[in-house]
């Protein structure tokens, strides 16, 4: 392989400027590795070649007539398969969608074709994004590049693997309650949720609407700042997107966090948490605290329900999201149905899978008469509480941490008959997203067969800076982010 | 029909939930034409067909008139609203959720006045059409081959105005809804045309004993597309509720669908089939929020309504029945309003609006507005007749003749043709002269009380003038030399 592939996007755009590489033989290089490795990772569902070297052409005539590039231009980057790319097949890992080709882009898509940006390909995910471990995708299994038989995490279990073994340099994924921060802990890079209305949905397929947001991995803190300083920014055709200017967020990495609050998180500390985890969480402390920060305990009394919530608001909006799909318009429509209701029940039954028919059955009975204020009412109420109590944090403490996960990857299959172990996946990711802040998953050590571990950090809404700031503090306080997967 | 005298037992409880769609360029949530009439699924971008990844983003023009028709029907409007998703699967309906307004909509608490009685309306609430089905190989859905879906209409706005069940006749009834599409119209928020369904009506109806202060059980009447078909299915529901209650049973809370042709209606699903819609909070679109300020902006755009119209009418002297039916009337009564502005004396503009006009767009099947008639010539032509320029009925000719066919200006046709009135006494007293001495048989017989040749004489004036000569004066000189 091109050993500039493993090199983080920043050292990649120099090598462009300077006419080491010419952006459409880097991405060939990424092809190359692809075609090498996806027997073994299954990270794509498809490969986006034209698309990616048009790009990369455009790319090579700017720097050959001497033009400032945009930022990431010519850099391989891998859209998880639930965001739209014209003419692309846009399958969310689900049968319904199968042969769904898209028919217009998603507003990151066209962010990310307007820096120049080349897309190789989309990503395998659990089907609509539901799933903690890529083992929910109608296709093929991800497998984690650090060890074959461990998966990925998920849901963005392919955009992750792919970054992880140096596929691409860079992907997006979409975190609904963790999906970017857990397999990036997993396959031991960066992931990052950004606050919520940060990036426009628009274009990226619904699984939780009041939930979902788009977000970058990267093998380093800065490339991840960079990829969302791209994909930023208010969108007239999604409502929920911020009105607010686009930051330089690298321009916060280096600011200085002496004498800042660092809270770690107690219910995410002790009992369930891993040893090996909990020794990365000892290293993580003791980094901050020799950068100069104050450490403190935050108790969040209300974080033990966040999984109860989590389960009847995405459920709920889940359930209403996926009605689309009835195979009148476009997707999968079951052959020969007798009458509507066939049509209707066939083509849902044989077009979603097993977690998807789940969590739609589950968000269907929580927003039904007389269910409604027990669950969905009460729901909305306590996630109220938890940013409460969030906001409450935040007085006292910069940023909070906590591991990304109590676990490092589990093997494939350990988890997949057992749905309620599988959510406990996510204990430690999903308040974040019910409070709508910026979360972001950094590479903190490796455990005894060594399998990433991932530290996760919090700050307050809109304070994307300060989370990069802490993060690359961290990151380059430690060096396990040159550590690569061996593959 | 139930008799009278079984009626007069019973008091009939009437509440109307119309949709009213709204005039705007744009669909509701989606930058596609709202247009009727088009190419099936022309107007279809991947919002509309409610593709994967698609979001709403609401048209504030839909607002507007939303706000603006909550102040024509006196509601108070919020300063916060919002959306929810009501869900049912309809191969019509795109997302397997219409996005409408359940708990917090755009109108509350107004209410229309109607023959001096208030009707209240409860709430208006905005949201979105579905599309249209249609069944091939048959007249409706049953025996298809097959159905195709235009989803041209989905996503159009829509404003459900619910009443009150202050109505107690299906007389009653029609006059709300009339008023109500008067309503709309002249706010320029929709069409009101119920047989274009651009207007929608749905009826809830019960029956109780007379003096009884308990509503009976009601039943929900659908498929109401006119003014005249509203009358007849709730007249009808009124009997088949009436004999149910007479034969000892009890009203079943259900849908009905009203049949216009066999003029029945029939039960579509009950209550327990009723669809669970799982309401819940649209988490796509924020609340939103409607400053006092936005609220004052639009009413200040308030146009003239019905009621206020027809007041002025009245004031200007026009009876109640003239001011009325010109009122139902938008195009004439707006072109009336031009015309009177110009200076026009309303009493004879209103005649030959009701009178000339109205007969002449009628033979034809046009609007006033399709015609070559401009207000500035109206007024022209009905000045000249009240200076005394030319006659009324010289006025009806050319109105009908020059006009309204070919847009001529009164005052040149006048010119042209010579028509101006003959005023001069000396002049129509010559000519009276000499019809009376041209007829002496009639003289005669006049003198000897046959005192109605008196219209003989006039016409022959008149005709001698070719209408030209003032009748007033004609009249006059006729009756002097008859009478001596």
């Amino acid at each position: 392989m091109n050993e500039l592939l493993r090199k983080t996007a920043a050292e990649q755009s120099k090598a462009l400027k300077n006419k080491e590489i010419s952006a459409v033989e880097l991405t060939n290089a990424a092809f190359e590795r692809i075609d090498s490795l996806e027997d073994k990772i299954g990270a794509f569902n498809s490969l986006t070649k034209e698309t990616a070297l048009q790009t990369a052409k455009k790319v090579d005539e700017m720097i050959a007539s001497g033009e400032d590039l945009p930022l990431l231009a010519g850099i391989p980057l891998v859209l998880k398969d639930n965001m739209n790319l014209v003419g692309s097949k846009t399958t969310a890992s689900s049968k319904i969608l199968e042969n769904f080709v898209s028919p217009f882009n998603a507003t990151v898509t066209e962010k990310l074709l307007n820096n120049l940006v080349p897309i190789v390909g989309k990503a395998n995910l659990d089907e609509f994004a539901m799933g903690s471990s890529n083992e929910n995708s109608a296709f093929n299994k991800v497998h984690n590049p650090w060890n074959l038989n461990k998966v990925p995490g998920g849901s963005s279990g392919g955009s992750a693997a792919s970054v992880s073994s140096c596929e691409a340099t860079l992907a997006l994924g979409s975190d609904t309650g963790g999906s970017i921060r857990l397999p990036a802990s997993f396959c031991g890079i960066v992931g990052m949720k950004p606050t919520y209305g940060r990036v426009s949905r628009y274009g990226l397929i619904a699984f939780a609407s009041s939930l979902d947001q788009i977000g970058p991995f990267a093998r380093s803190v800065e490339d991840a700042a960079n990829l969302l300083e791209v994909i930023s920014g208010h969108d007239p055709k999604d409502s929920t997107s911020l009105n607010l200017p686009v930051e330089h967020y690298s321009e916060f990495l280096n600011n200085d966090i002496r004498g800042k609050k660092v809270g770690v998180i107690k219910e995410l500390l002790g009992e369930g948490i891993t040893p090996d985890v909990q020794k990365a969480m000892d290293n993580a402390i003791e980094t901050y605290k020799k950068l100069g920060c104050e450490i403190k305990e935050i108790s969040l009394k209300n974080l033990k329900y966040s999984i109860g919530i989590y389960y009847i608001l995405a459920t709920a909006e889940c359930s209403s999201n996926l009605a689309r799909f009835d195979g009148v318009r476009y997707g999968y429509r079951t052959p020969n149905p007798q009458n509507l209701m066939e049509m209707y029940t066939k083509t849902r039954a044989e077009g979603f899978g097993p977690e998807v028919k789940r969590r739609i059955m589950l968000g269907t009975y929580a927003l039904s008469a007389g269910y409604y204020d027990a669950y969905y009412k009460k729901a909305q109420q306590m996630r109220a509480l938890v940013t409460q109590e969030f906001n409450e944090a935040f007085k006292e403490v910069d940023v909070l941490i906590s591991p990304t996960c109590p676990n490092t990857a589990f093997d494939l299959g350990a988890k997949s008959s057992d749905p309620l172990a599988m959510y406990l996946t996510d204990i430690a990711t999903i308040s974040c997203n019910l409070a709508g802040l910026p979360g972001i998953s950094v590479p903190a050590g490796f455990d005894s067969d060594g399998m990433p571990i991932g530290l996760q950090i919090l700050a307050p809404q809109l304070q994307e800076g300060r989370l990069f700031n802490f993060a690359y503090q961290f990151e380059q306080a430690n060096d396990f982010y040159t550590k690569l997967a061996n593959i | 029909m139930v008799e009278q005298e079984l009626r007069d037992k019973y008091e009939v409880v009437i509440g109307l939930e119309v949709h009213a769609q709204l005039k705007t360029n744009s669909k509701i949530f989606a930058p596609d034409k709202n247009e009727f009439g088009q190419e099936p699924n022309s107007l279809t971008s991947p919002i509309t067909l409610g593709m994967p990844g698609v979001l709403p983003v609401l048209n504030k023009e839909v607002v507007n008139m939303g706000i603006l028709t909550g102040l024509a029907l006196n509601c108070e409007i919020p300063s916060r609203c919002k959306f929810d998703r009501k869900q049912y699967f309809y191969p019509d309906l795109p997302k397997g959720y219409q996005i409408s307004q359940y708990d917090e909509p755009i109108c509350v608490n107004g209410h229309i006045d109607i023959n001096g009685k208030r009707i209240g309306i409860t709430r208006a609430h905005l949201e979105e059409d579905a599309g249209k089905l249609v069944h091939a190989g048959a007249n409706g859905l049953a025996g298809s081959l097959y159905s195709l879906v235009d989803l041209n209409r989905a996503g159009t706005p829509l404003l459900e105005i619910v009443s009150e069940p202050d109505m107690r006749s299906p007389q009653e009834a029609r006059a709300y809804m009339e008023e109500l599409r008067d309503i709309v119209r002249y706010a320029g928020v929709c069409d009101g045309n119920l047989e274009e369904g651009s207007m929608r009506c749905d009826a809830n109806i019960s029956i109780m004993p007379k003096g009884s202060k308990e509503f009976g059980t009601r039943a929900e009447i659908k498929n109401i597309n006119s003014f005249s078909a509203l009358e007849r299915a709730l007249e009808y529901e009124i009997d088949r509720q009436i004999e149910i209650v007479e034969e000892g049973g009890e009203v079943v809370q259900e849908t009905r669908l009203w049949n216009d042709d066999t003029r029945e209606t029939k039960s579509m699903r009950s209550k327990e089939d009723a669809n669970d819609y799982r309401y819940f909070p649209e988490p796509d679109l924020m609340p939103l929020e409607i400053s006092r300020e936005w609220v004052e902006k639009i009413r200040a755009t308030m146009p003239e309504l019905p009621a206020q119209k027809r007041e002025r009418y009245q004031s200007l002297g026009l009876s109640e029945y003239d001011a009325r039916i010109l009122v139902e009337q938008m195009p004439l009564a707006l072109f009336f309003d031009k015309v009177i502005e110009l200076g026009a004396n309303p009493k004879t503009a209103v005649n030959f609006m009701m009178g000339e006009i109205s007969a002449y767009l009628k033979e034809n099947h046009v609007e006033i507005t399709e015609t070559k008639l401009t207000p500035e010539n109206l007024a022209e032509l009905i000045n000249m007749i009240e200076k005394g320029t030319i006659s009324n009925n010289i006025g009806k000719q050319i109105l009908v003749e020059d006009m309204i066919t070919n847009g001529a200006k009164a005052s040149e046709i006048v010119e042209k043709k010579g028509l101006s009135q003959i005023s001069d006494e000396g002049a129509i007293k010559e000519i009276v002269q000499k019809i009376v001495e041209a007829n002496p048989q009639q003289v005669e017989a006049y003198r000897n009380g046959k005192t109605n040749l008196l219209g003989f004489f006039v016409g022959q004036v008149m005709k001698e003038t070719k209408g030209r000569a003032n009748p007033q004066t004609v009249n006059k000189f006729v009756r002097e030399f008859l009478e001596g």
